[in-house]
């Protein structure tokens, strides 16, 4: 290694040696920037986990202009919206199609576990709106009590799910009425619910009594082919006189509620912040480090200065070792990041991973962020004065 | 001039504090070392034989007089000139001030690297060589703490003389030297002077090595008293 870095630098690899001349406080400083890594990993897993599972509904439809509530800042929350509206929007002649989507959360009370489903309530009879994974699966919720279960569900038992199918339903009660599962997809439990559940909008009605046919949740609108969802989202707003709607292309709509949660609920705050404190304990930890290691050296750096060794000679020596810490510190930084994030993911059902792009944000971060503290600790070199050797 | 003197100091005047606690601690020194000159600094503690170095080491800018040293003024320059300048110095200080995170060969070898375009495994050889006039060859690899006081001294002394200086600025070099060993030193700095036309500025209380020397400079209370 001594021999590498000193190619490397051209230059004896002073810091390196430095640091590595005590292994224990070397080992201590790894550990510090490892830990700060790890605290970083971690949010990010969850931020990251949260925006898969914001994003997850909107992937079971498929549309093109989603009209939403003022207040329907997710996909589960906020004021309906009017039906008369969806036949103004068909007068528009790029609009080809429209779908009242219906949302509401049911408790499946199982064998003393509580399941939240999502439960989207769908005309059976349009096809174009669901994903194509879904599709095969919509003629099945014609039928009064139907419904197509998330086979990930949290606190569903996966071979139970497994032998959901058409002629062998999953019979069970909720809100006092009998549901008979036909089909699965995947869906997977997220920050707001265990699960989701599709059915039919006559029988969400029954399961919701108090919800109507008129005033659904969203509206979903598909344009002709070929059509731009932006400009139709223009006209349709001139066009449908309740102005305080919320008109926007689908994948707009999916952003939004991502923005949202990430910039106005706690979660995603607290996300944020931990990230940022993940950074702030790394940064302090390697300027302790490399402060402390400043400081201990003064009388040689002193030294090297009466014999010639310029400012710049003893810079490179703070940002190798910078450099040292943040590299070898990383290493133990994701792979214990990855593990917290398995087990994290296993007990919690989030989808809790280590993305290859996580990893390369950190590494850099963690780069360039122990060379702002090395920066910051030669600060003290200046303590370092030749004139007081003799 | 420049060819004969190494040091050139004209009219030297030095002042530490500020206010009414500045003290005037050098004054009017006058003084010039020829080149390849074995010169002895004496006087008693306080004397300002440590100041005088420091000044003509670089270490210290220059309030009133003139240095010259190799050439170059003192007096005014930049930091960068100073840094220049002590590249061409060779320091050996009373303590060792050695690197304990660097082994005698790599301590050495920092006093071939300061002056840049050297390939490393030239540095690696002359280190090698200086350590072995000191009578260290079977202890390069070694790590200082793993040295006798000693042994440390003469390492440090390699790493002054390696670079193969103008001058040599020393501080009681010979303090933690037994008698042969201290005797060696002398020899090694004469021989380089004889040689190479290397400079040396000595400060000592050693009666040995004040009998060696070719000049021999007191200090008392900031002036030359006796110059011979």
């Amino acid at each position: 290694m001594t021999r590498l870095l000193q190619a490397l630098f051209g230059r004896m690899p002073i810091g390196w040696l430095q640091l590595t001349h005590k292994p224990g406080r070397f080992a201590a400083a790894l550990a510090g920037v490892a830990f700060a890594n790890v605290l970083v990993f971690v949010q990010l897993g969850l931020m990251n986990a949260m925006a898969t599972s914001t994003l997850k509904p909107y992937g079971f439809f498929d549309a093109d202009i989603m009209i939403s509530a003022s207040d329907a800042d997710a996909f589960g929350v906020g004021g309906k919206v009017a039906r008369q509206w969806m036949l103004q929007a068909l007068a528009d002649p790029d609009v080809t199609e429209a779908m009242g989507l219906f949302v509401g959360m049911l408790r499946w009370e199982r064998e003393g576990t509580s399941i939240a489903l999502t439960t989207f309530g769908i005309d059976p009879v349009r096809p174009s709106f669901v994903s194509s994974g879904l599709t095969d699966h919509q003629d099945l919720l014609q039928v009064q009590g139907a419904v197509v279960m998330d086979r990930l569900a949290r606190g569903l038992p996966r071979d139970e799910a497994a032998a959901i199918r058409p002629q062998t339903p999953l019979r069970f009660e909720v809100q006092g009425r009998t549901l008979s599962a036909k089909a699965t997809f995947a869906g997977g439990g997220g920050f707001g619910g265990d699960g989701f559940m599709l059915t039919s909008d006559q029988t969400f009605f029954a399961l919701f009594p108090t919800r109507s046919s008129a005033a659904p949740d969203h509206i979903l609108l598909r344009l002709r082919p070929g059509a731009d969802p932006e400009a139709t989202a223009t006209r349709l707003r001139a066009l449908i006189s309740d102005k305080s709607l919320r008109i926007r292309p689908y994948a707009s709509a999916a952003q939004e509620e991502l923005r949202y949660q990430q910039t106005q609920r706690p979660t995603g705050v607290i996300f944020g912040f931990g990230v940022v404190i993940g950074v702030l304990v790394g940064l302090v930890i390697v300027y302790q480090i490399l402060s402390a290691d400043v400081a201990d050296h003064l009388r040689e750096y002193a030294t090297f200065k009466a014999m010639g060794y310029g400012p710049r000679f003893f810079l490179g020596i703070v940002l190798e070792q910078a450099l040292v810490l943040g590299i070898f510190g990383f290493v133990p930084g994701v792979l214990v990041g990855t593990g917290i994030l398995t087990v994290m993911g296993a007990v919690t059902t989030l989808p809790l991973t280590m993305t290859l792009g996580m990893a390369i944000t950190v590494f850099i971060g963690t780069v360039v962020f122990a060379i702002l503290s090395g920066a910051l600790a030669t600060r003290r070199l200046a303590a370092a004065d030749p004139a007081d050797l003799f | 001039m420049q060819d004969s003197s190494v040091i050139e100091v004209c009219g030297l005047n030095h002042w530490f504090g500020t206010g009414d606690a500045r003290k005037q601690a050098m004054f009017d020194i006058n003084l010039s070392l020829p080149r390849g000159s074995f010169t002895v600094l004496m006087g008693p503690s306080g004397s300002g034989k440590t100041t005088l170095l420091t000044l003509v080491g670089c270490l210290r800018s220059v309030q009133d007089g003139s240095i010259r040293l190799l050439g170059q003024e003192l007096h005014g320059a930049s930091a960068e000139t100073l840094t220049r300048l002590r590249k061409r110095l060779g320091f050996i200080f009373q303590a060792h001030n050695l690197h304990e995170s660097l082994t005698a060969l790599q301590n050495v070898i920092m006093g071939i690297e300061v002056k840049g375009g050297v390939s490393e495994e030239v540095a690696h050889q002359a280190a090698e060589h200086a350590l072995g006039l000191l009578g260290l060859g079977d202890r390069v690899d070694y790590l200082p703490a793993s040295l006798s006081g000693g042994q440390k001294q003469r390492v440090a002394i390699s790493r002054a003389l390696v670079g193969n200086p103008s001058l040599i600025l020393a501080d009681e070099p010979t303090a933690a030297l037994d008698k042969d060993s201290a005797a060696d030193v002398v020899d090694l700095l004469k021989r380089m002077g004889a040689a190479q036309g290397t400079t040396t500025l000595l400060v000592t209380h050693d009666n040995r090595i004040l009998d060696r020397a070719d000049r021999i400079l007191t200090l008392e209370d900031g002036r030359v008293i006796a110059s011979s």
